[in-house]
């Protein structure tokens, strides 16, 4: 179980981390989601106690990070696949982090087979493909059997199979009991990895909410129609008391009415429709609303009431709707 | 252990882990996925239903039968760490491969060239000095990199995740590498009196005692050494440490001949011409005839210590 309380960091003016509460629980993976430069790798490191923060604390089982005596039978990390001498074999670099907390030499064969990198544990390390620094990134997390598990991007660079490796790893871990925390700015990966939820953006809490919950809340279903008669449908809905957005290029959307009585109410009034489609918007695009929101409060604070309005649903729909239509089709 | 075929969810992934984490000899709370942890911290809702086991699932599952013995880690694990570390890296052999080389070889070269005349009244050990002159740059950069390399490459989190107590890490880098430097280098000038006074023991040699030049030689530049690897745990950076500890080399050592132009100066200048590195080699070898050194050895001593007490004050303050 990972604490953070009113976890604050500055960089002279800038504010990466700006006072984040939260609790990171056992037994699940939680997904820690936020655009580039959203501030969760600091979050990360100062969870880990690289960095040291300008105010609040994170807390490991209820201790700050510098207190643990042997930090790897604790909490595994994982930061950037990079974080290590290139010129030492992968054994020699797992041998040196087992040795500084009293692991057993043993126990580095074992982390070096379940990860698959046996063949190369002499290797040195700088040979090594992203996806194989990757894999001994996440060995040197394992090494100490913990019950927390930390993992900052881990799918960055990996080919598909490396992926699917990793969704499974994590899923594996937690269902064994063990908090497992990873960050990602991928809505899509965390919507297929992830139990639960914690977005930020410009270093602050937007979300924490369990997966399904910011489904249910997030995914806006609603129907697109098109018609060359504009006015007129606008006159019908208006009567109706249906209320309508115009998404240009001629389509309107109408949230919370079914496309069948939307259909019947043009056969009735005798409209002709170019497109009577019901739609369902992408979690990409739902996370996408949610941290715009907050880059546009902070750009634009002097209008902050039309910087709280999301962007119109057609510009980010185009790209998302290609996964979309993946995500239904399976 | 096996794995039971049917997801029990809760059930069997809870059996395994108490095995592996407890008991904590410090009496750290350990507080498991379970109903009941041990520290009495809040536990969090029930989570999902498990998947089915699945390869890599039970591959898991037989890491826990090897338990792993949780202890308090303490400097040892540091010390072995370290060593582990300074060996398995190319740069180690290299430097230390160069500086023995260049302290024997030079010290053949010269001893070759001597009479046993010229040892009447030096000791046995004056032609490691030349070479040692040279070395010393090897031993200045294998200590900025023990700690410099780790910053470079990133390493350095690694470290600091795996070791909070980051003193004791570069206590552990402090006192691997002074050790390895030091039977290094006084191994290296041991050797060179010993084949010194084998080719030259003849009725005309002087009977110096030299056994006081090879600790002093030797402690001087690994000294030298360790002032190094402060330097580039509180620079971070192995070019900029490297270059700053070339100057401290070599700066008091050019800078004289300008400072005793003028007659203001001209005190400072006699001090550094004392106090520069090279200058205190060849005290500590006695090539003045009066031998000592030990103001010159005091002195790094004690930059040493001001240096080290820094990169402490330094480690902790700094993020990384």
């Amino acid at each position: 179980m990972i604490e953070l309380e009113g976890l604050t960091k500055r960089y002279g003016e800038k504010m990466a981390v700006n006072n984040l509460t939260f609790t990171v629980h056992p037994g699940i993976v939680t997904g820690f989601l936020g655009p580039n430069g959203a501030g969760k790798s600091t979050t990360m490191r100062m969870m880990l106690g690289l960095d040291n923060p300008t105010a609040g604390a994170a807390r490991i089982d209820g201790k700050r990070y510098a207190q643990l005596k042997d930090p790897l039978k604790y909490i595994g990390a994982l930061l950037d696949a990079k974080a290590m001498h290139g010129g030492r074999s992968a054994f020699n670099h797992l041998l040196c982090l087992a040795q500084s907390n009293g692991i057993p030499r043993a126990r580095v064969h074992e982390v070096l087979d379940t990860v698959g990198l046996t063949q190369v544990a002499g290797k040195k390390a700088k040979g090594f493909s992203l996806g194989m620094g990757q894999r001994l990134g996440i060995a040197g997390a394992l090494l100490g059997d913990p019950e927390i598990l930390m993992f900052d991007e881990p799918v960055n660079g990996l080919d598909p199979e490396g992926i699917h490796w990793i969704r499974n790893l994590m899923k594996s871990l937690a269902s064994q009991g063990r908090t497992v925390f990873v960050s990602s700015h991928l809505m899509s990966e965390m919507a297929l990895t992830a139990d639960h939820l914690v977005v930020i953006g410009q270093g602050r809490l937007l979300a924490d909410t369990s997966m399904a919950d910011f489904i249910r809340q997030n995914s806006r279903s609603y129907v697109r129609l098109r018609t060359p008669q504009r006015e007129r449908l606008l006159d019908v809905l208006h009567q109706e008391g249906v209320t309508v957005v115009e998404a240009g290029n001629g389509t309107f959307e109408v949230d919370g009415t079914p496309s069948e009585d939307l259909g019947e109410l043009a056969a009735r009034h005798q409209l002709v429709l170019h497109e009577l489609s019901p739609q369902q918007a992408s979690l990409e695009e739902a996370f996408m609303r949610l941290t715009a929101e907050s880059v546009e409060y902070h750009a634009h604070a002097d209008h902050a009431g039309s910087g709280a309005a999301p962007p119109p649903p057609g510009q980010g729909g185009d790209w998302g709707a290609g996964w979309q239509q993946q995500r239904k089709r399976s | 252990m096996t794995t039971p075929p049917t997801p029990q969810p809760q059930a069997q992934p809870q059996q395994a882990p108490p095995q592996a984490y407890a008991p904590a000899p410090q009496g750290a709370p350990v507080p498991q996925g379970g109903p009941v942890p041990p520290g009495g911290a809040p536990m969090a809702p029930p989570p999902a239903a498990p998947a089915p086991p699945s390869a890599w699932q039970q591959a898991m599952n037989n890491a826990y039968t090897s338990p792993i013995p949780v202890r308090k880690t303490h400097l040892g694990n540091a010390l072995a760490s370290e060593w582990t570390k300074i060996k398995s890296v190319r740069s180690t052999m290299w430097t230390l491969g160069v500086f023995f080389l260049l302290v024997v070889g030079i010290g053949l070269l010269v001893a070759g060239q001597t009479q046993d005349r010229d040892y009447a009244d030096v000791p046995f050990t004056i032609p490691a000095f030349f070479g040692l002159v040279l070395g010393q740059i090897c031993l200045i950069t294998l200590g900025v990199l023990v700690t410099s390399s780790e910053y470079g490459t990133g390493m350095i989190r690694t470290t600091f995740t795996a070791s909070p107590q980051r003193y004791r890490v570069l206590a552990a880098k402090i006192l691997i590498f002074f050790v390895i430097a030091f039977v290094v280098s006084a191994g290296s000038i041991l050797l060179v009196g010993l084949m010194t006074s084998g080719m030259h023991s003849g009725p005309e040699a002087g009977d110096v005692d030299w056994s006081g030049t090879v600790l002093k030689g030797g402690l001087y530049v690994s000294l030298l050494g360790v002032l190094a690897l402060a330097a580039g745990s509180m620079l971070r950076h192995s070019a900029g440490a490297i270059t700053a500890m070339l100057g401290v080399v070599l700066v008091p050592a050019i800078l004289p001949v300008f400072l005793m132009i003028s007659e203001g100066t001209r005190p400072l200048g006699e001090k550094m011409m004392d106090y520069n590195a090279i200058n205190s080699l060849a005290k500590i070898f006695e090539m003045d005839g009066e031998g000592g050194g030990t103001s010159q050895l005091l002195l790094l001593v004690g930059v040493t210590v001001a240096a080290i007490a820094g990169a402490f004050a330094l480690l902790e303050k700094r993020d990384v």
